[in-house]
């Protein structure tokens, strides 16, 4: 029904073809969803972990293959809820900088991956991890997104305003009574499911720019949290569907032309508040 | 050992034994004070003197030993202790998109700031900034305001639930000679219309001398603790800073 809607609505020739029709689904679902969570990832100064986190993907993929899993989705999500909580605990000890522990653990997780899932040369067949395939997605992994959606709205709801006074100071959030400690591992855990649910269509090389460009984007030209998450999520949206169309046209990978839009779009907020204000 | 003063109030805090022992290292040992409503609290010591570790220790942020009881005197019972706390400095960057508004609405109000403005919320935002004369940057962006306005809006954040204890790290640095007697100024006044025991780091030892109740010395241990003139005259006192003499007569005016 929703694709025939769609075909109603959309007056462009690709709409005929199931593929590019699931496809806007799902990147009308994904944007949004990386348009809210990036705003607090960029708060938190957190784009270096979600990209460690993206690169855990191919540990994950390597230990499921490794152990005989059969759905290896299922490995990769549980590496990734294990890698981001051991991430917090360690950068919480303050032993040394955020960034240098974060590198160390991914590198050293990507190594392992990728001499587990290249051993006998058969890489080429996990490679399509790093680039993904929007195109590729079902209407019962559509479905999951709309879960994941309404998911992360509601935790955002509940758990917004604590997230951004962490952000702000953590011993006077402390100090109100917010659980510092577990709101930043829920936080942690909802990014590495988010991540890992959609990096087999976005992929590993170009997630966290979707998941970070919206977000700076919007920080160059908003004043508060509202303005912050409106354009946040509008950046995300009006890039993965522009991204997609013109993909579709010029025949590009869909995942990097999203990007360079996404990218463009920085540029001109950064432009445009610099001489603007 | 425990500062001695009159009781002024019908409610005191007692902290029993604080120590923190961090990798190791002993950073904070045996330290014992007992704060009343009404006293300005100022602990005062070198850097690494283990004076940011005890106000995490208070906050219950990091583990310490030892206890810290808050005490109706009035009929003895013991109650929960609400702190206020005015941080050194918040991680805002020059364009981070956060109003007063938002700063204020995301610790104290469950309305998600980023989905609306609650106007209930709003009004009682604006009524507590203009306590401390700041009510017309509600809707100013946190990164645009001077460090004396962002101490103001951060004293309205740390005191809008009325806390028994209000705890200042360090506030005034990072704002000129005016704006620190203003600053002082501010928090004596609301010291002497409000129901709460303040402790105050600081580094300026003037201010110290003219307006604290109560000075602590700290350097792992509690060194020396009393009113200014007692300490600032103390052998303690001229080990660690030397010997620098501060205008004490104003002590007597009080």
């Amino acid at each position: 029904m929703i694709y025939e809607l769609l075909e109603s609505v959309l007056p462009f020739s690709w709409v005929q073809y199931d593929f590019m029709k699931q496809a806007f689904l799902a990147i009308l679902l994904i944007t949004p969803l990386f348009g809210i969570l990036g705003t607090m990832i960029v708060n938190h100064k957190m784009a270096f972990f979600s990209d460690a986190l993206g690169h855990s993907a191919l540990t994950g993929v390597a230990v499921g293959v490794l152990f005989g899993i059969p759905d290896t989705n299922l490995s990769m999500l549980i590496f990734a809820v294990l890698f981001a909580l051991a991430l917090n605990q360690i950068k919480g000890r303050n032993l040394m900088a955020t960034d240098t522990v974060i590198s160390v653990f991914s590198s050293f997780s990507i190594a392992v991956g990728l001499v587990i899932l290249a051993q006998g040369g058969n890489f080429s067949k996990y490679s399509s991890l790093l680039v993904g395939d929007i195109l590729s997605i079902t209407p019962r992994e559509i479905l999951y997104l709309v879960l994941l959606l309404i998911g992360t709205f509601i935790f955002w709801i509940l758990c917004s305003n604590q997230l951004n006074s962490i952000s702000i100071n953590r011993s006077l959030a402390a100090s109100r009574g917010i659980r510092v400690k577990l709101i930043e591992n829920l936080f942690a855990v909802c990014i590495a499911v988010i991540v890992m649910l959609s990096i087999k269509w976005v992929g590993i090389l170009i997630i966290n720019a979707l998941l970070i460009l919206p977000a700076a984007s919007a920080r160059n030209i908003s004043e508060n949290m509202r303005e912050y998450h409106f354009f946040s999520i509008l950046f995300s949206l009006f890039s993965g569907i522009v991204g997609l169309i013109i993909s579709y046209y010029v025949n590009t990978a869909t995942g990097p032309t999203i990007v360079i839009i996404a990218s463009v779009i920085f540029f001109a907020t950064y432009f445009y508040s610099r001489h603007g204000k | 050992m425990g500062i001695h003063t009159e009781p002024c109030g019908l409610h005191c805090i007692k902290m029993n034994h604080i120590g923190v022992v961090r990798g190791g290292k002993v950073i904070l040992e045996d330290i014992n004070i007992h704060i009343h409503c009404g006293k300005l609290n100022v602990i005062i010591g070198k850097n690494g003197a283990g004076k940011s570790t005890l106000v995490k220790a208070m906050l219950g942020e990091i583990p310490h030993t030892g206890e810290i009881v808050f005490t109706n005197q009035e009929n003895g019972q013991v109650q929960s202790l609400h702190i206020g706390y005015v941080p050194q400095s918040i991680n805002i960057d020059k364009n981070t998109p956060t109003s007063v508004y938002d700063l204020i609405a995301g610790f104290s109000s469950r309305v998600p700031v980023f989905l609306k403005k609650s106007r209930r919320e709003y009004e009682k935002i604006r009524e507590q900034l203009s306590y401390f004369q700041v009510e017309h940057l509600i809707d100013e962006q946190v990164s645009n305001l001077s460090g004396g306005e962002l101490q103001r809006v951060l004293l309205s954040l740390a005191t809008i639930q009325e806390p028994d204890l209000l705890i200042l790290d360090e506030p005034a640095s990072g704002i000129d000679q005016n704006g620190m007697a203003k600053f002082y100024r501010t928090i004596y006044d609301y010291k002497n219309n409000h129901d709460l025991a303040i402790i105050l780091i600081s580094h300026d030892l003037e201010y110290v001398a003219e307006y604290a109740d109560e000075v602590i010395l700290l350097d792992t241990r509690i060194l020396k603790d009393g009113p200014p003139a007692k300490v600032f005259e103390s052998e303690e006192f001229r080990s660690v800073f030397g010997s620098v003499r501060y205008p004490l007569e104003q002590e007597g005016a009080k």
